[in-house]
C-alpha cells in the first residue's frame, strides 16, 4: 500500500465514477476521500518511493509535518466539497472535482520538482472544467483565461526546474532560496510560478475572473485547493524570503477596496480569499517557526471557513439563481439554517474569538509583532478590520438581511446543509479548542503558543468592537423597517469614505491606465496575428503548394548556401 | 542469434514483394505482407538485443571480405532505427485492408502491399548497410516505391503530389549520389567505416567540403528540413491513410539516420562541427521549422494536413538535437525520432479511422465527434499530449533532453524557444479537441460509422506505447543515449 502516492487514489477513483449509477455512485464519491485519508494516515513519515528518471532520483511521496497539515485539510475539503456537490447531476463536475482534489493532494506530498510539476499542471487542467461547467459564454472565456494562466505558471515552473537542474541543484523539492534576486534566474522563475498560483498582487486577476464564474459547487472546490497549494509550495521553498512580507502585506490590504465596491457576492469572497492569502504569505516571509506554524494553521482554518462561505453563497445561488448583493436580501426568512452557517463562516473569517480564524491568525500577527515588523503589524490589523467589513458584515448582510428582496425560496438541499454543518462545527471547534490544531503544526516552538491571552483577545476585540456592536444591532434589528438598517448602511458608507475613498479613486485610475495598456497590447497583438496569418494562413506563403520549379530553386539555394558558407571557411 | 539474420532482415521483405504480385488476391497479398513485416519486426528485435548485449555486428555479404565487399554493419543506433521501421510497418499493416477498402480499388490492393514491402526493404537497406553506394541504391528503391504508394490516394491531387515528391526526391537522391561520388574520389573506398578513417587522414580539402554540402542538402530534402519540406504536406495529405501513417513514421526517420550517420559517423564531429560549422546552418533551420511549421499547422483546416505540418516541426526538434552536438542534445534528437514515430503514426491511424467513419478529415466535419467516437478521439487527445510534450508522455522525454542539451551548450534562448514552440503545439492540438468535444455535431451531419477495431487497436497500441516510453525510458532514451555516446565518441 505504501507504494501508492496519496492523491492517486482520488485521481484513479474519479475515473471509476462514470461507471457507477445512482446511490452507488454517491456512496463511492463520498468513500473516496475517506479511503484516501485512511491510506494517508497509515503511511509512515519520510520519503517513501524512490524512482529514477534520466539519472535523477525522484521522490514522489514525501511525508512530513508540513505536508501532513495540508494533506489533512485537503482531505477534509475534498470530503465536504463532494458532499456539498452530491445533488449535482453533471458527471463531468464530479470527475474533475475529485481529480482536482487528488492532484492537489499529490502535489503537496511531492518530494521532487518533477512530481510537483506534473500535479501542478493536473490541478490546472482538471479544475478548469469546474469553471466551464457553468456552460455560459462568459464562463467559457473566463475558464480559457484561467487555463492559459495556470498552464503558463506550470511552464514557467518547468523552465525554472530545468535551469535549476542545469545549475547542478538537482530535483529535490526543499528550501529553494532565502532571497529573490534577478541574478538567480532559476529560483526567480520558480518563485513567479508559485506567485501566479498564489495570486500575488498583479498576478492575481485570474482568481477574481474565474472563481465567480464557476458553478455553485465548483467554486467550493476551487476555493480550497489551488491557492493553498501555492501557499504550501512557497512555505516549502521560500520560507524566510523577506520580499514575501511586503508582497503579503500588499495582498492583505489592496483587495479590500475592490471587495468593498463589488456587488457580486462570490466575487467579494474571491477578493477576501486573496486578502487571507496575504496573511499566510506574510507568515512565510517572516520565516520563524511561529510564523510558519501560523501560516499552516491559517491555511487549515482558512480552507474550512472559506469553503463554508462559498458554500453558503453557492446555496443562495442554487436557490435564487443570483449572487448579486443588490438583488438579494431578506433570505434569512426562507433559508434560516444557511444564514446561521454563513454567519459562523463570517465570524470565523473576521477572527472573532472562539472562532477558528482567531486562533490561526493570531499566530501570524504575534509573529510579526515578535520580530519587530511594526509597520506590517499595523497593515495586518487594518486588513483584519477590512476583512470584517467586507466578509463579516457585507456577505451575510446583503444576502440574508438588508432590504427584503421578496424572494421566498426553499432552504438549501440536505447534502448542502450537512456539508456546511460539518464545516461550521469545525470552525467553532477549532476556535474553542485550538489544541489539536496546534498539535499537528510542523515546527516545534520554544514556548507553547496560547491564542487566548488577554493581549490577543483585547486587541482583536478593540478592532471589532464598534463593528461588532453594529453587527449585533444588525442581527437584532434585521427584521425592522428599512430606516434602522440605514444606520448600518451608513457605517458602511463611512467606511468607504473615510479610508478607502482615496484608495478607490487611485485604484480606479490605476485600473484605467492598466486597461488602456492592455487595450493597446491587444490591438498590437491583433495586428501581429494578422501578419502571422498572412504568412502562415492556408493561403500564406508558407502553407501554399509551391510550384515544383520553385521548390527545386529552394533546394538549389540551400545547396548554394552551404557551398558559399564553406567557401569562406 | 543465427549469423545470417542481418541479411534476412532485407532479403525476406524484398522477396515477399514479388510474391504479392504473383498472388494478386488482396487477402493473400496482405497475409504475405503481414508475415514478412512481422518477421522483420521480430528479427530486428533479436538483432537489437544482440547488439545491446555483445556490441556491433559486422556481416560480410556473399562472404567477400570487408572493405572490398558489401558490409552490413549494425550498432545500437541503426539497430534502434530498424526496430522503429519494422515495428511501425508491422503495426500499421494490421488495419490496412479495412482502410484501403475506402480509398483504393480492390484490384490494386496487391500493388499497395508490394510497394509497401519494397519501400520497407529500401528503408531497412539504407539503415542496415555499411556501404555508401548501397545507401543510394536502397534510397532509390524506397523512394520509387513511396512515390507509387502516394499516387494511389483517392483524389487526383495525389498524383500531382507524388510527382512533386518524385522531382524533389530525385534531386535529393542525386545530391546524395554526387556527395558519395566526391567522397569516393577523395578516399577511394565506399565502405563507411573505411571512409571515416581515411577522411581523418586527408582532412578537410575542398572536395570534402563540397561532398558534405551535397550530402547535407540531399538528405535535407528527404528529411523535409524547412524550407525543403514543401513536398511533404501534400504527399502526406493526399496519400492513402495507412501509407501516411507508415511513411510519416519511417521515411523521414531513416533520412535523419542517414544524415546523422554521415555527419557524425563519416565526417566526424571535429570536421563537421568544429571546422565546418554545420550547426550554424542546421540550428537556425531547426528553430525556423519548429516555429513556422507549427504556426502553419495552427491555421490548417484539414487535420491530416495539420499533422503533416506538425511533422515538419517535429523534424525541427530532431535536427535541433543533431546540431547541438553534445550527448544530451543528440540523445534528445534520436529519442525524438523514436517517440515521434510512435506518436505520429498513431495519430495518422486515428485519422484513418476518422476518414473511414466520417468520410473526411476536415476540422469542420469533426465537430462533436468526441461523443460519437469516444475511443478514437481519446486516442487523438493522448497523441496530442505527446506532441505537446506533457510529462508522462514520450514527447516530454525528448524535449527534456533537447533542453538539457541546449543548456549544456549555454544556449538558453534555444531552450526557451523550445518551450515556447510547445505552446504552439498546444494551440493546434487544442483546436481539434475544442471542435471534437466542445462543439455540437450539426444536425444535418451524417451519423459516423463505428470505428473499426482493426485500425483502432493498432492506433491505441502505438499511442499507448508512447505513454509507456514516456515513463519507462530505458529502451528508448537508454539506447538513444548509448547511440549518441557512440556517435560522439568517433563513429563506428
Amino acid at each position: 500500500m505504501s507504494s501508492i502516492p496519496p492523491g492517486v487514489i482520488l485521481i484513479l477513483g474519479s475515473l471509476l465514477v462514470p461507471l457507477l449509477r445512482g446511490k452507488l455512485r454517491q456512496a463511492w464519491m463520498l468513500a473516496l476521500p475517506i479511503l484516501s485519508w485512511l491510506h494517508l494516515i497509515g503511511l509512515p513519515e519520510g520519503n517513501l518511493i524512490e524512482l529514477d528518471l534520466f539519472g535523477y532520483a525522484l521522490n514522489p511521496v514525501r511525508i512530513d509535518g508540513l505536508s501532513l497539515v495540508w494533506g489533512h485539510v485537503f482531505h477534509i475539503a475534498a470530503f465536504v466539497s463532494v458532499l456539498y456537490a452530491l445533488h449535482v447531476k453533471d458527471l463531468g463536475q464530479h470527475v474533475s472535482g475529485l481529480m482536482y482534489a487528488g492532484a492537489a493532494i499529490g502535489a503537496v506530498f511531492a518530494g521532487d520538482l518533477i512530481t510537483l510539476f506534473v500535479f501542478w499542471e493536473l490541478t490546472a487542467i482538471s479544475s478548469v472544467f469546474l469553471v466551464w461547467a457553468s456552460r455560459t459564454e462568459r464562463s467559457y472565456r473566463a475558464g480559457m483565461r484561467y487555463l492559459v494562466i495556470q498552464v503558463g505558471s506550470g511552464v514557467i515552473l518547468l523552465a525554472g526546474i530545468l535551469l535549476r537542474v542545469n545549475a547542478g541543484d538537482g530535483l529535490a523539492f526543499d528550501h529553494i532560496a532565502d532571497a529573490i534576486s534577478l541574478a538567480d534566474l532559476p529560483s526567480l522563475l520558480i518563485f513567479i510560478a508559485f506567485g501566479i498560483k498564489a495570486a500575488f498582487p498583479l498576478l492575481h486577476n485570474w482568481l477574481h475572473d474565474s472563481y465567480p464564474e464557476a458553478t455553485p459547487t465548483g467554486a467550493v472546490f476551487l476555493s480550497a485547493f489551488t491557492t493553498k497549494l501555492a501557499i504550501y509550495a512557497l512555505a516549502r521553498g521560500f520560507a524566510g524570503a523577506d520580499c514575501l512580507i511586503w508582497i503579503g502585506a500588499t495582498m492583505t490590504a489592496f483587495p479590500i477596496f475592490y471587495a468593498v465596491i463589488e456587488n457580486d457576492l462570490r466575487r467579494v469572497l474571491s477578493y477576501s480569499l486573496n486578502n487571507q492569502l496575504g496573511f499566510m504569505v506574510v507568515g512565510i516571509g517572516i520565516g520563524t517557526h511561529l510564523s510558519l506554524n501560523g501560516t499552516a494553521a491559517h491555511a487549515f482554518a482558512h480552507i474550512l471557513y472559506k469553503g463554508l462561505l462559498f458554500m453558503s453563497m453557492g446555496a443562495v445561488l442554487h436557490r435564487t439563481g443570483t449572487c448579486k448583493g443588490s438583488e438579494l436580501g431578506g433570505l434569512y426568512k426562507s433559508m434560516p439554517i444557511t444564514t446561521v452557517f454563513c454567519t459562523i463562516g463570517a465570524a470565523s473569517i473576521s477572527a472573532f474569538p472562539l472562532f477558528s480564524g482567531f486562533v490561526s491568525k493570531s499566530l501570524i500577527i504575534a509573529a510579526t509583532a515578535e520580530t519587530g515588523h511594526t509597520f506590517v503589524f499595523l497593515i495586518l490589523l487594518f486588513a483584519s478590520a477590512g476583512v470584517f467589513h467586507h466578509s463579516g458584515i457585507k456577505i451575510p448582510y446583503f444576502a440574508f438581511f438588508a432590504h427584503d428582496s421578496g424572494r421566498r425560496v426553499k432552504e438549501a438541499p440536505l447534502n448542502m446543509l450537512l456539508a456546511m454543518g460539518i464545516l461550521s462545527a469545525l470552525c467553532i471547534g477549532i476556535g474553542c479548542f485550538p489544541g489539536p490544531l496546534y498539535a499537528i503544526l510542523p515546527y516545534p516552538l520554544e514556548h507553547p503558543f496560547h491564542a487566548y491571552t488577554t493581549m490577543h483577545v483585547v486587541t482583536q476585540l478593540q478592532l471589532l468592537i464598534f463593528s461588532a456592536l453594529a453587527f449585533t444591532v444588525l442581527m437584532r434589528t434585521g427584521i425592522y423597517p428599512p430606516e434602522k438598517m440605514a444606520i448600518n448602511l451608513d457605517t458602511d458608507w463611512t467606511y468607504r469614505r473615510l479610508l478607502p475613498g482615496v484608495w478607490t479613486v487611485s485604484a480606479r485610475v490605476v485600473s484605467g491606465v492598466w486597461g488602456a495598456v492592455l487595450a493597446g497590447g491587444v490591438s498590437c497583438a491583433v495586428r501581429g496575428l494578422r501578419g502571422v496569418y498572412r504568412l502562415h494562413g492556408p493561403e500564406g506563403v508558407f502553407a501554399r503548394t509551391w510550384r515544383t520549379g520553385n521548390i527545386v530553386l529552394a533546394a538549389a539555394m540551400v545547396l548554394g548556401g552551404y557551398l558559399v558558407l564553406y567557401f569562406w571557411e | 542469434m543465427h549469423p545470417d539474420l542481418p541479411a534476412l532482415q532485407i532479403v525476406v521483405p524484398l522477396l515477399s514483394a514479388p510474391v504479392c504480385v504473383l498472388l494478386r488476391r488482396p487477402r493473400l497479398a496482405w497475409a504475405v505482407a503481414m508475415a514478412a513485416t512481422w518477421f522483420a519486426f521480430g528479427n530486428s528485435i533479436v538483432i537489437l538485443r544482440h547488439v545491446l548485449a555483445t556490441g556491433p555486428i559486422s556481416y560480410a555479404l556473399g562472404g567477400f571480405p570487408v572493405p572490398y565487399g558489401i558490409e552490413l554493419s549494425i550498432d545500437s543506433l541503426n539497430a534502434l532505427v530498424l526496430v522503429i521501421v519494422t515495428g511501425i510497418s508491422a503495426i500499421v499493416l494490421i488495419g490496412s485492408p479495412r482502410s484501403l477498402e475506402r480509398e483504393v480499388p480492390t484490384e490494386r490492393h496487391y500493388l499497395v502491399y508490394t510497394a509497401y514491402l519494397l519501400c520497407m526493404t529500401g528503408l531497412l537497406g539504407m539503415t542496415i548497410t555499411g556501404d555508401a553506394f548501397n545507401i543510394f541504391v536502397f534510397l532509390e528503391i524506397s523512394s520509387l516505391s513511396s512515390y507509387s504508394l502516394i499516387s494511389m490516394g483517392r483524389t487526383r491531387r495525389a498524383v500531382t503530389s507524388a510527382f512533386q515528391y518524385l522531382v524533389m526526391g530525385t534531386i535529393g537522391g542525386t545530391f546524395i549520389l554526387l556527395g558519395i561520388g566526391l567522397l569516393y574520389m577523395v578516399t577511394g573506398t565506399l565502405n563507411l567505416a573505411d571512409m571515416s578513417q581515411r577522411l581523418a587522414m586527408t582532412g578537410a580539402n575542398r572536395t570534402v567540403l563540397v561532398s558534405l554540402a551535397f550530402i547535407v542538402a540531399g538528405t535535407s530534402i528527404k528529411l523535409a528540413v524547412f524550407p525543403l519540406h514543401i513536398w511533404l504536406p501534400n504527399a502526406y495529405t493526399f496519400a492513402p491513410a495507412i501509407v501516411t501513417a507508415f511513411l510519416a513514421a519511417t521515411a523521414t526517420k531513416v533520412a535523419f539516420y542517414i544524415l546523422a550517420r554521415f555527419v557524425y559517423g563519416v565526417y566526424g564531429v571535429q570536421l563537421a562541427f568544429g571546422e565546418l560549422r554545420l550547426d550554424a546552418v542546421l540550428l537556425p533551420l531547426a528553430l525556423l521549422a519548429m516555429f513556422v511549421a507549427s504556426t502553419v499547422a495552427i491555421f490548417q483546416r484539414d487535420v491530416k494536413r495539420m499533422l503533416a505540418y506538425s511533422s515538419v516541426a517535429q523534424v525541427g526538434y530532431m535536427l535541433l538535437g543533431m546540431s547541438l552536438a553534445n550527448v544530451d542534445g543528440l540523445t534528445g534528437g534520436i529519442v525524438h525520432l523514436f517517440n515521434h514515430a510512435l506518436i505520429k503514426s498513431g495519430l495518422f491511424l486515428v485519422m484513418a479511422v476518422v476518414l473511414l467513419s466520417v468520410g473526411s478529415t476536415r476540422l469542420d466535419d469533426m465537430r462533436g465527434l468526441g461523443r460519437k467516437l469516444p475511443l478514437t478521439m481519446a486516442a487523438f487527445v493522448l497523441g496530442g499530449l505527446g506532441l505537446i510534450g506533457v510529462p508522462g508522455t514520450a514527447g516530454f522525454v525528448s524535449k527534456w533532453y533537447l533542453i538539457l542539451g541546449a543548456l549544456e551548450d549555454g544556449l538558453w534562448p534555444v531552450a526557451v524557444l523550445t518551450l515556447l514552440s510547445s505552446l504552439l503545439a498546444v494551440v493546434y492540438v487544442w483546436r481539434v479537441i475544442e471542435v471534437a468535444y466542445f462543439q455540437e455535431r450539426p444536425a444535418d451531419a451524417p451519423e459516423p460509422e463505428p470505428a473499426p477495431a482493426s485500425l483502432l487497436v493498432p492506433a491505441w497500441a502505438l499511442l499507448g506505447a508512447s505513454v509507456w516510453f514516456g515513463v519507462f525510458t530505458s529502451y528508448s532514451a537508454g539506447v538513444a543515449r548509448e547511440a549518441a555516446e557512440m556517435l560522439l565518441g568517433g563513429g563506428r
